[in-house]
């Protein structure tokens, strides 16, 4: 197990490394960043100064080097677009909305999901099943930032029941939740129905029944508890979709979040912020993958490293 | 009771052929097939015969018109909100440009885009997967690792770095999208190239003095080439919502060049007043990722049924 864990977080820190490079690497292979960033007007004398300031005459593994250990100290770079605040300190004010957003979405999918999918499972074949599988269709399908255009113009404009778009109070956060929600809805859906179906056939749930156990007692006690072993692993990949599927939803219903932060400094762009947002969003990732492989392995002994 | 020794084999019975050839083409996914044929392919190869107005073009005198079948709403004899005409049957948005025209020229955007995307993605992936099945040992390690670490960044964020960087284009977008998508190529066709190798007709083509290089192109490669296949299909409609999305974002095809996703991007902030610049683009990218998702799932089953879960 301790074998496991250290791999695994080699792995992790491999990754993280990879990504910092690829982040580093992009901003310098596009040419020198001051022929973007200094204004037109300026003179050799100032493109010079500025370079010896930056460091940016000094050799790539250096100036890496000297980026990473900026990095350690909580130095990320200046904004270009927001001129009062560094990168570091945009991302952190920035990350509640973003957190509010993605915990309302997360609860109001696994309240939608679990019961559906495991209602699914139960009933094989019927209709409740079958319009599951249309869902599941449709989240693979539908354009998400489609999707939230939709719902703002059926409920806020169509209807005029809550607001189109900026932050406010939870009405605010109603359609963003459904729209970033949505996507995960059919995979939780899917995954629960299955893992479910599998564990509805084992031995000790027709002991259960011979037993006597009531049926909804056998579903939602005996099964249930097993089967969602499995959609939990997938959490780090449902994770995932909610960071990138907050850059849309964000950007779709104008909520300040991280995600909007990126497209705006996209936009303008501002590349310090952007490889900050980046980086930070990988780490999040990647970190609570290693998270979901640890309790992974430690709920299923035959997954290790040897 | 008397043990009665079932034959090893059950001898296969074959239906005619002309019986087999009528069964497979009722299974064709029919609806799939049509939709897409009207909403991508056909307008994507015939989009200057098939728009009626020119896609970059537009008089502001036409502007914001509601789709052909939208009521003029007359107040006291005022016309407070004017109606549609055929001549813009779906309407036009803020420059006064045909959506219809600029839908169907954005059928060709997503279909190259996509094409070429899943073309690279799956040329970078297979050799790479062939040769880290191969050779295993340190290509095998290395190939895997970039894949694992491809894997673990989430597409998007990659590709707004890249789009920073590089700048919004067709290339960028192309580039991107081929980068992110050619790791599943590559896991599948090493686990493949991983048991075709052991088999006996490589080892014999080997024996019979052929390179590795003859032996993995032409021995190995015919025996993956479906699975290849399967993905590829399987994989373009997810390639056209992700280019859709970086084109909504801003990080993707930049204006004004119809494409789907830039379109709804477009008729974002005119929700309120023009509902028809933001859904009918949207209504073509559901439709044909739908249609090409349930044509994947057909050419699966029929080509690789054990890709299932992929």
């Amino acid at each position: 197990m301790q074998r496991f864990i250290m791999v695994r977080a080699f792995h992790s820190l491999i990754a993280l490394v990879a990504i910092s490079v690829i982040v580093f690497g992009l901003a310098r292979i596009t040419g020198n960043p001051l022929d973007v960033l200094l204004p037109i007007e300026a003179t050799q004398e100032d493109f010079d100064r500025v370079q010896r300031a930056w460091g940016l005459d000094k050799p790539l593994p250096l100036q890496y080097f000297k980026y990473v250990s900026n990095i350690f100290q909580g130095n990320f770079g200046e904004s270009l677009k927001w001129q009062d605040k560094t990168a570091g300190e945009l991302v952190i004010s920035r990350f509640p909305a973003t957190l509010q957003l993605a915990s309302l979405a997360m609860i109001v999918s696994v309240v939608i999901a679990l019961p559906i999918g495991v209602i699914a499972a139960v009933k094989k074949d019927t209709g409740i099943d079958y319009a599951g599988k249309v869902v599941a269709l449709l989240g693979q399908s539908l354009p998400s930032f489609w999707l939230g255009i939709v719902l703002m113009w059926i409920f806020a404009v169509q209807l005029d029941l809550l607001p189109t778009s900026g932050k406010g109070g939870i009405s605010h956060m109603i359609l963003p939740a459904i729209t970033l929600g949505f996507f995960q809805v059919a995979a939780i859906m899917r995954l629960t129905r299955s893992s479910l179906l599998e564990v509805l056939d084992t031995e000790f749930v027709k002991l259960a029944r011979i037993k006597g156990v009531s049926e909804r007692k056998v579903i939602w006690k005996h099964c249930l508890r097993n089967a969602l072993i499995t959609p939990l692993t997938y959490f780090g990949l449902i994770l995932g979709s909610f960071l990138t599927g907050s850059v849309v939803t964000e950007t779709v219903f104008a909520w300040p979040g991280v995600g909007l932060l990126a497209i705006d400094a996209v936009r303008a762009r501002d590349f310090q912020v952007v490889q900050t947002v980046v980086l930070f969003f990988a780490t999040i990732y990647i970190f609570a993958n290693l998270l979901v492989d640890i309790t992974y392995a430690y709920l299923d002994p035959r997954i290790r490293y040897d | 009771m008397a043990n009665v020794a079932l034959p090893q084999q059950l001898p296969e019975i074959e239906a005619p052929r002309g019986w087999q050839v009528i069964s497979q083409v009722r299974r064709l996914p029919v609806v799939p097939i049509l939709i897409l044929l009207v909403v991508l392919v056909l307008p994507a190869i015939f989009a200057d015969q098939l728009a009626p107005h020119d896609p970059l073009k537009g008089s502001l005198r036409n502007r914001l018109q509601p789709p052909a079948w939208t009521q003029a709403e007359v107040v006291n004899g005022v016309e407070v909100k004017p109606g549609g005409s055929w001549n813009h049957i779906l309407g036009t948005d803020k420059q006064g440009r045909d959506m219809l025209s600029r839908i169907i020229h954005g059928a060709r955007i997503s279909l190259t885009v996509s094409l070429i995307a899943v073309f690279i993605a799956g040329l970078i992936g297979t050799t790479l997967g062939l040769m880290a099945g191969y050779y295993g040992g340190w290509v095998d390690h290395l190939v895997m690792r970039i894949v694992d670490i491809g894997l673990s960044i989430p597409a998007i964020l990659l590709a707004l770095v890249l789009v920073s960087a590089i700048g919004a284009s067709f290339g960028t977008v192309i580039i991107v999208i081929g980068g992110i998508f050619w790791s599943r190529y590559a896991r599948m066709v090493r686990g493949d190239t991983l048991s075709i190798k052991s088999q006996d007709f490589v080892s014999r083509a080997r024996v019979a003095g052929a390179s590795n290089r003859r032996i993995m192109v032409r021995h190995i490669f015919p025996n993956v080439a479906n699975t290849v296949i399967v993905l590829g299909t399987l994989e373009i409609g997810q390639v056209i919502l992700l280019e859709a999305t970086l084109s909504f974002l801003g990080a993707g095809i930049p204006r004004p060049t119809p494409a789907w996703g830039l379109m709804v991007s477009d008729g974002r902030e005119l929700i309120v007043n023009a509902w028809w610049v933001a859904m009918f683009p949207g209504v073509a990218i559901l439709l044909t990722v739908l249609s090409l998702n349930l044509f994947g799932d057909w050419v699966r089953d029929r080509l690789d049924p054990k890709l299932q879960n992929v």
